[in-house]
């Protein structure tokens, strides 16, 4: 039994990594200039230095970033399922991402229009005040009603009205630096920079470390607070704990990529049913893996599919990840009778 | 005698800064079963939430040995009490060994990953409860009894000096109701445990517990030992009881018993008695029941149910006064059951009831009787 269960996490791991791999190689390769294998290998280890840019300024730090923000959303999504009790729970269906999104965009016109550019950290930041609102928003409704289902549609409400108003503020703000924003609140990966992904990579990295940490009380918080409480947890500031890295997490993505949909359900729910646990300890370093494969892949799809139009990067998670979002909900019904 | 592990110090708990019960003063030593009792809606469980940290007291403080609970830190406060709740999460995708694991993990590093001795005390948690073979089965897909032997395996593998459970009995059978009441008994005998539980079976409480503690209207009403509180009486006011009966001595509960003048007579006695009346009172009619010996197994169920009982003193043969008073209400009666096959010497008194019947062929058996056969008005 043990040793099965172990297998079983073993050869998820291995899928998800070769997933990563293959994927990794595949962007490398493909886009508006198809490049061989065997070129790419050349322009990195420097014997060719045709399409150099192409690969090193503009595929490697976009898949990077796929690679990074991907698997910072979808262990966000898992936090808050943990959090909320609830597999439905995410960054992008309970308007947290889109929060940061009105933030940002806000911020952004706000400096532009003075021909100040933003740093990465300041839109970080700009993102994670915008999560805190919108989850604070979410935490009053909460103790508000209990039932998860009117939590999701408030959720989703709070996420129009942000969008709404970041789509007016986005039409009517005149700066030409401004059309940048558009793509950007439409959620993307592109135009990453080498500085961005450092930024990006260092905040996912440290709050990933955060998270992992924190897999045996949230172990215990998966069986209600009264047992965590009762084995020694301090329900009170792991709960802090949760909200502020699943508010890092999805912010840090909001603020490169725009919001991105469906990653903070559909991944944790795929990886869960490949593993067939939810032990956060196996979970987090699988769901980074999962988002990951699943955002380059996503990605991959964006970038060539109507090339040279780029798709947004939403519309596509939101095909694969929606339906899988509908037959969970759907199997956990049935299974409940 | 044992210091006391665990005692309070005028505590009022209650919810939102509102003490809902006050003055509560309960102490347990190791190896006791103190319970609690009271009406639905008395606070029972808000008191259980006060002395395990999950509900601030609003007043008075709770002692684990000489310390304030409030001043332990989470891990040692977890290495002695465990707490099984009513109600639970539907974890996802958990095994209910990874349920019962989940109590080790006071005892673990900053991961939580067990250790050989951790995976034995989880085996013989589960073993104690008998939830063995349902270790790989999935938390929500089992019964509701069955997951609260495995929250049961979950309390026990933490290891603790004092086992906190409300209403631990709640969807449990009869035979694991009796099985889990053996395993607390043990393990307090064994382990040297000490329980606190709230219970609403009166019969289970009344034979397990060495403390009782009753909750009536926001306040702690008695707290003594079983037999200080367990007499029909008290019971019936702790919670206003007004239809029905309940008997202490053998923990019994009895329904209403019907009104009316009595329509059928019962020749009862040495157990034979309880199944007609009791059937009677299914029926609705309203019967009387003699001639019985105050000693009698039949007379408390007669007591509860008959609406008039011809009793003899115990030990005693049944005096020709007492006959008589007999026949007279037999003979205001429509019908009459005989449950009786023998009569000894002492109660020749009622062959002599159960041959005037015949006599007025009044003499039915017990099956013959129907609610139509009776006029009840």
């Amino acid at each position: 039994m043990e040793q099965q269960r172990f297998a079983r996490y073993a050869i998820g791991y291995a899928v998800l990594a070769g997933l990563l791999c293959a994927l990794l190689v595949l962007n490398l390769n493909a886009g508006s200039v198809d490049l061989s294998a065997g070129q790419v290998l050349q322009i990195l280890t420097g014997q060719s230095t045709e399409n150099t840019a192409i690969i090193w300024e503009i595929r490697f730090p976009r898949l990077l970033a796929a690679t990074i923000l991907g698997g910072a959303l979808s262990v966000s999504g898992f936090l808050l399922q943990t959090f909320f009790a609830n597999p439905i729970a995410g960054p992008f269906v309970l308007g947290i991402s889109s929060g940061a999104k009105l933030v940002v965009a806000l911020v952004m016109i706000f400096f532009l229009s003075r021909g100040v550019v933003l740093n990465s950290a300041a839109l970080i930041i700009a993102a994670f005040v915008g999560s805190m609102i919108s989850m604070g928003f979410i935490l009053l409704i909460s103790g508000k009603v209990k039932k998860m289902s009117l939590l999701v549609i408030s959720g989703v409400m709070i996420g129009y009205i942000c969008s709404a108003i970041t789509d007016f503020v986005v039409t009517f703000a005149d700066d030409s630096n401004i059309v940048n924003l558009h793509n950007w609140s439409m959620g993307s990966f592109s135009g990453m920079t080498w500085s961005n992904v450092q930024t990006m990579a260092v905040v996912v990295f440290l709050s990933l470390v955060f998270t992992f940490l924190l897999s045996k009380p949230m172990g215990a918080y998966q069986l209600g607070e009264v047992y965590a409480q009762n084995i020694g947890v301090n329900v009170r500031l792991f709960r802090v704990e949760l909200i502020l890295l699943s508010s890092i997490l999805s912010a840090c993505v909001t603020a490169f990529a725009g919001p991105i949909s469906f990653v903070g359900i559909a991944v944790p729910h795929l990886v869960k049913s490949l593993f067939r646990t939810a032990k956060p300890l196996f979970i987090i370093p699988a769901c980074f893996l999962g988002g990951a494969v699943f955002c380059l892949f996503c990605d991959l799809i964006a970038r060539t599919l109507f090339a040279p139009t780029e798709l947004s990067i939403s519309s596509v998670t939101a095909i694969f990840g929606a339906p899988v979002v509908i037959w969970m909900m759907l199997h956990r019904n049935t299974r409940k009778g | 005698m044992k210091e006391e592990i665990l005692h309070t110090a005028r505590l009022a708990v209650g919810y939102n800064k509102k003490p809902l019960i006050r003055d509560i003063e309960i102490s347990i030593r190791p190896g006791q079963i103190l319970t609690l009792i009271g009406p639905n809606g008395a606070g029972k469980s808000t008191i259980l939430k006060s002395i395990t940290r999950q509900l601030e007291p609003i007043s008075g403080t709770v002692y684990l040995g000489k310390q304030s609970i409030h001043q332990l830190n989470e891990r040692d406060f977890a290495q002695t009490v465990s707490v099984m709740m009513t109600g639970w999460a539907e974890p996802e995708l958990m095994r209910c060994e990874e349920v019962v694991e989940s109590g080790r993990f006071p005892y673990t590093g900053r991961l939580g990953i067990l250790s050989a001795h951790d995976h034995k005390q989880v085996r013989e948690a589960m073993e104690l409860v008998h939830v063995t073979e349902l270790a790989a089965r999935d938390f929500n897909c089992i019964s509701d009894g069955q997951r609260q032997r495995v929250m049961l395996a979950r309390a026990i593998c933490q290891e603790p000096d004092i086992l906190v459970l409300d209403e631990p009995t709640s969807f449990l059978d009869i035979r694991h109701k009796l099985e889990l009441l053996s395993i607390l008994k043990d393990l307090v005998r064994r382990k040297n445990l000490a329980v606190i539980m709230s219970l609403h079976e009166l019969d289970l409480a009344q034979k397990i517990s060495d403390h009782v503690l009753c909750i009536r209207d926001d306040h702690v009403d008695r707290y003594g030992t079983p037999e200080e509180v367990f007499t029909d009486d008290y019971i019936r006011t702790l919670y206003r009881v007004d239809r029905g009966s309940y008997t202490g001595l053998y923990g019994s509960l009895e329904l209403d018993a019907p009104q009316g003048k009595p329509q059928v007579f019962v020749i009862g006695g040495d157990g034979t008695g309880i199944p007609v009346y009791r059937r009677l009172q299914r029926l609705g009619i309203p019967f009387a029941a003699g001639i019985l010996h105050e000693n009698d197994v039949d007379y408390p169920v007669a007591n509860a149910l008959a609406c008039q009982v011809i009793t003899e003193c115990a030990f005693e043969p049944i005096t020709d006064t007492t006959v008589q008073h007999a026949q007279e209400v037999l003979c205001r009666c429509k019908k009459v059951i005989c449950c009786l096959e023998r009569f000894g010497t002492m109660n020749q008194g009622n062959r002599q009831l159960m041959e005037l019947a015949r006599q007025r062929s009044m003499l039915v058996s017990k099956d013959e009787i129907r609610s139509s056969d009776i006029n009840c008005t």
